[in-house]
């Protein structure tokens, strides 16, 4: 009941409300393009480019996440890749189990590649990971429960601003170091791959990656509800109290670390569950996924599509990566280019992203965060030196 | 004392004429001994020959037992024994070119155990030799040996050696061999005695050698002697560790020292600070390039002349950024960081567009290459100069920020940026050429660089995250923080390696920033006072 009249809380924003309704409709609309229409129709939506579109959804999911934390509460992670990667690599484990006997050397026990390092048996971190739901349990506690230790640790100590970009790029750095290993039980350089099924259904199958492309749209828009309830709500505007002025939130008698723990780990859990989505869709999760610059860009979706409005992240996402896909396509040489552009650009003259453009473009008054990371009216030297 | 050396000299040389008079006695015996390779008789005859030119003990025979030993010592058709070069058949004796190269060469078959007779032949021979060195390195390779046969023509060596440097690997030697051979306790206890003070790796191997076979008291005195070799070689890997950390330390310290400039006045994070390195590194490459086409006389000095260069590319494209992208951004410093993001996206591809994405060859200046031995250390000159080159860098920006008026404006924008302002002090110049002097430390932090590592247009990528860790865990603004916090990552990783593997080590190290960022989270040596609100 509490839980119902808090996610109703979110559905008070017309924005959010419409935008659910079309994430959803895109999430019908594209299964039934892509089973019903004949091929020979023009509206019909190519095998391939499924599983592509329910990437950029994903992608969608973790900029979602990563604009609650940025957007209403001031932390830029540039670590938001180790929580969906995370979260992948806890689907990939289930779906890796799933082969059985399949695989090429076809053990009933243990993957391929602990085959092939001569293991002898399942280390105890996979045991469990045969039930799916175990899987998902693990899909959401374990980015959850990483973001729990960093957030409680880094918010306890006050690390703030471009400290805090800068250790959490390190967390993200160590884990990818650490998933190379081959020691480490994960796959090492080549990670997971070769899925077979999912559930018992075959993940090559158009029906299955219709289910999937579903499945993704309806945890985006169950998500955004989420996000738009929690900021809605009025932990929410606590939430921005911290952003703007963290030392004056505390003067007032909360207690910043918390409330920012709370938004850090619910954005992990986001993150994860984007990952796991991710993986049946493109069929591999590597060590590659914790790689900084992925996380970085990940920034740079939210950005564009402007901070702070939840609904711009998601779109810009989408934007970003297909500008990618078509720039690899046709020009691969100037993709980087065209992304670094796009963060100068971002950065020098659309702050509020392109969300803000259309608020502008519709004459309504820009509630999006003001420019300033930190305490607003101070100057360069204090704004780094943080409180 | 100069009519020592005279002597000395004059024995030397008439030692010389006498092996110069033996040499040319035996060189019709040690032909005719290497023609018998022809008609030895399976492998039995071959040692027989191999024993025979040992015996006659004469250096003018290791040519031909080299030759033999790599499998290209041939019999010609008509039966003569000749070495097959590289485009003629050789004399085995004089290495005179006989014959143009044929067809239908017999090799002389030879197998492992051979090999190794042939090894202990020529170290055996090689022990008259002129050069020192190789006397020395004959020696070595008796020791490691430590073949009884061999005790004689050593003493003998031992003998009519001069050199103490030789004197002494050769009286390790005889030790090696009567330690393996000897049953006379006073003799064992002495041999390991001397060898116990050569003190490396191979007299370990011997002394190690001998314990699995000792018993009663003699056991124990090679146990005293292996703990004394142990304890000792512990100490100079501790010493080479410590060498390799400095060294890491060097190279971590020059990629974040610029960046250490501009985080701690401006607070500008330059997430395109490794691009700004591999600038330099480019750089180095294109003055190398240029020079190699047309002044090949001028490579040994192409570093000098890259280090300026170097400094002027990084620092006007740092100068670019601050007056095109950053100023925009002061007071902002999350959107900095995204912006120079983009610039070193841009920067990569531009670089990569330019240079292909290849590895680009820099070479080593003749005065760079190389190592030398001190003790059980090996010490690269590149390494050494690195650190020299690091150091100096630290103490002239030292010097520029504590001594020239741009440093006294530096630290005022640093410490108080509206009282500077206040004062007169132009602080966005100060900015600009702030951001325009790390950039270009970060350009020459390149040139060293290129000599150690890959010149790639992803150089920099390797490089920013460890840039960071130094200047966060050293403190901003702080150049003593800086080096201390380069040369204890550096150490402290070297450290780690040996027990944890190169990448759990560089893991256990991000994971101690990562918490001592909690603990201190202005680093090591931070700011205090007025400065830090």
């Amino acid at each position: 009941m509490i839980l119902g009249r808090f996610l109703a809380g979110g559905l008070k924003s017309p924005v959010i409300l419409i935008s659910m309704l079309v994430i959803l409709g895109i999430g019908v609309l594209v299964p039934v393009l892509n089973l019903a229409v004949p091929p020979s129709s023009p509206f019909h939506v190519a095998d391939h480019l499924v599983p592509l579109y329910g990437k950029y959804l994903c992608y969608g999911m973790a900029a979602l996440a990563l604009d609650l934390v940025w957007g209403y509460c001031g932390i830029l992670s540039l670590g938001h890749g180790a929580f969906f990667a995370l979260g992948g690599y806890a689907m990939g484990m289930h779906l890796m189990r799933e082969i059985g006997t399949r695989g090429v050397y076809g053990d009933p026990i243990l993957p391929d590649f602990m085959v092939f390092l001569n293991w002898k048996e399942l280390p105890w971190f996979w045991y469990g990971f045969d039930s799916f739901l175990f899987a998902c349990l693990m899909v959401m506690l374990v980015p959850g429960l990483l973001a729990f230790i960093f957030g409680w640790f880094a918010f306890r100590s006050r690390v703030t601003g471009v400290y805090l970009s800068i250790i959490t790029q390190a967390m993200t750095y160590a884990l990818l170091l650490a998933f190379f290993r081959n020691d480490m039980g994960f796959g090492g350089n080549n990670g997971l791959t070769d899925f077979k099924d999912v559930l018992g259904y075959d993940l090559q199958s158009g029906q299955v990656r219709s289910a999937l492309f579903f499945l993704t749209a309806f945890f985006l828009a169950l998500n955004l509800l989420i996000a738009a309830a929690i900021t809605g709500s009025k932990y929410g505007k606590i939430l921005r109290a911290v952003r703007d002025a963290e030392a004056r939130t505390r003067f007032l008698g909360y207690r910043p670390e918390n409330i920012k723990l709370f938004a850090w780990v619910v954005s992990a859990v986001m993150a994860g569950i984007a990952g796991a989505l991710y993986v049946p869709q493109v069929g591999i999760i590597n060590p590659g996924e914790f790689a900084p610059a992925n996380s970085i860009e990940m920034v740079v979706w939210t950005a564009v599509g402007g901070r702070g409005t939840l609904v711009g992240p998601i779109g810009g996402a989408v934007l970003v990566n297909a500008a990618k896909s078509w720039f690899t396509g046709v020009l691969p040489e100037y993709w980087l280019f065209a992304l670094g552009g796009l963060f100068i650009l971002t950065t020098l003259f659309l702050p509020e992203g392109v969300a803000g453009l259309i608020r502008k473009a519709f004459g309504r008054r820009a509630k999006a965060p003001k420019g300033k990371d930190e305490e607003t009216d101070q100057p360069v030297a204090d704004a780094t030196a943080g409180e | 004392m100069p009519l020592l050396r005279i002597l000395a000299l004059a024995v030397t040389l008439a030692l010389g004429a006498l092996a110069a008079e033996r040499a040319s006695a035996d060189e019709a015996q040690v032909s005719a001994a290497i023609q018998k390779f022809a008609t030895a008789d399976g492998f039995s005859g071959v040692e027989a020959t191999i024993q025979e030119l040992g015996a006659i003990g004469d250096p003018l025979a290791v040519r031909a037992l080299r030759a033999l030993g790599e499998n290209e010592l041939k019999v010609t058709p008509d039966g003569a024994v000749v070495i097959e070069g590289a485009d003629a058949l050789l004399d085995p004796v004089t290495g005179e070119t006989v014959a143009e190269k044929g067809p239908r060469l017999e090799r002389i078959r030879i197998k492992n155990s051979i090999r190794s007779m042939i090894d202990e032949t020529i170290s055996a021979l090689t022990l008259r030799a002129a050069d020192p060195v190789v006397r020395m390195s004959a020696a070595d390779t008796i020791f490691a040996a430590a073949d009884p046969e061999q005790l004689e023509p050593v003493q003998a060596a031992l003998a009519a050696e001069q050199d103490p440097d030789v004197r002494r690997r050769l009286e390790q030697a005889v030790a090696a061999i009567q330690l393996a051979s000897s049953d006379d306790p006073e003799i064992i206890r002495a041999s390991i005695e001397v060898i116990s003070q050569r003190g490396d790796q191979a007299a370990l191997g011997v002394l190690l050698g001998y314990r699995n076979q000792a018993t009663g008291e003699m056991a124990d005195a090679a146990d005293e002697g292996i703990e004394a070799i142990e304890t000792r070689l512990a100490m100079w890997q501790a010493g080479q560790n410590i060498w390799y950390g400095i060294s890491l330390g060097s190279v971590l310290f020059l990629a974040a020292i610029g960046l250490a400039i501009t985080f701690g006045v401006m607070g500008v994070i330059n997430m395109a600070h490794g691009e700004m390195v591999m600038l330099g590194a480019y750089t180095t490459f294109v003055v190398q390039e240029t020079i190699r086409n047309s002044f090949p006389w001028l490579f040994d000095w192409s570093l000098l002349i890259a280090l300026p260069l170097a400094f002027l590319v990084a620092g006007f494209v740092g100068l670019i950024m601050e007056r095109g992208i950053i100023r925009h951004l002061y007071g902002r410093p999350l959107e900095t960081l995204l912006a120079t993001w983009g610039v070193s996206l841009i920067l990569q591809q531009a670089v990569r567009t330019i240079f292909g994405p290849n590895n680009r060859e820099v070479g080593n200046p003749s005065w760079m290459s190389g190592a030398f031995e001190l003790g059980e250390m090996s010490i690269t000159w590149s390494r050494l100069w690195i650190v020299c080159f690091a150091l100096f860098v630290f103490v002239a920006l030292l010097f520029a920020i504590n001594r020239s008026s741009l440093g006294l404006q530096m630290r005022a924008v640093t410490q108080n940026r509206r009282m500077a302002s206040a004062m007169g002090i132009r602080t966005p110049w100060v900015d600009a050429l702030t951001f325009a002097l790390g950039s270009g430390i970060a350009g020459i932090a390149g040139v060293a660089l290129s000599q150690i590592d890959n010149v790639s247009p992803n150089l920099g990528r390797g490089y920013i995250i460890d840039s960071f860790m130094v200047v966060v865990f050293g403190g901003v603004g702080n150049l003593w923080g800086t080096l201390v916090g380069g040369l204890t990552l550096g150490v402290a990783n070297k450290f780690l390696e040996p027990y944890a593997g190169a990448v759990l080590g560089k893991i256990l190290i991000l994971v101690f920033i990562i918490l001592f960022i909690q603990r201190r989270p202005r680093g090591l040596f931070a700011l205090k006072g007025r400065a830090v609100e």
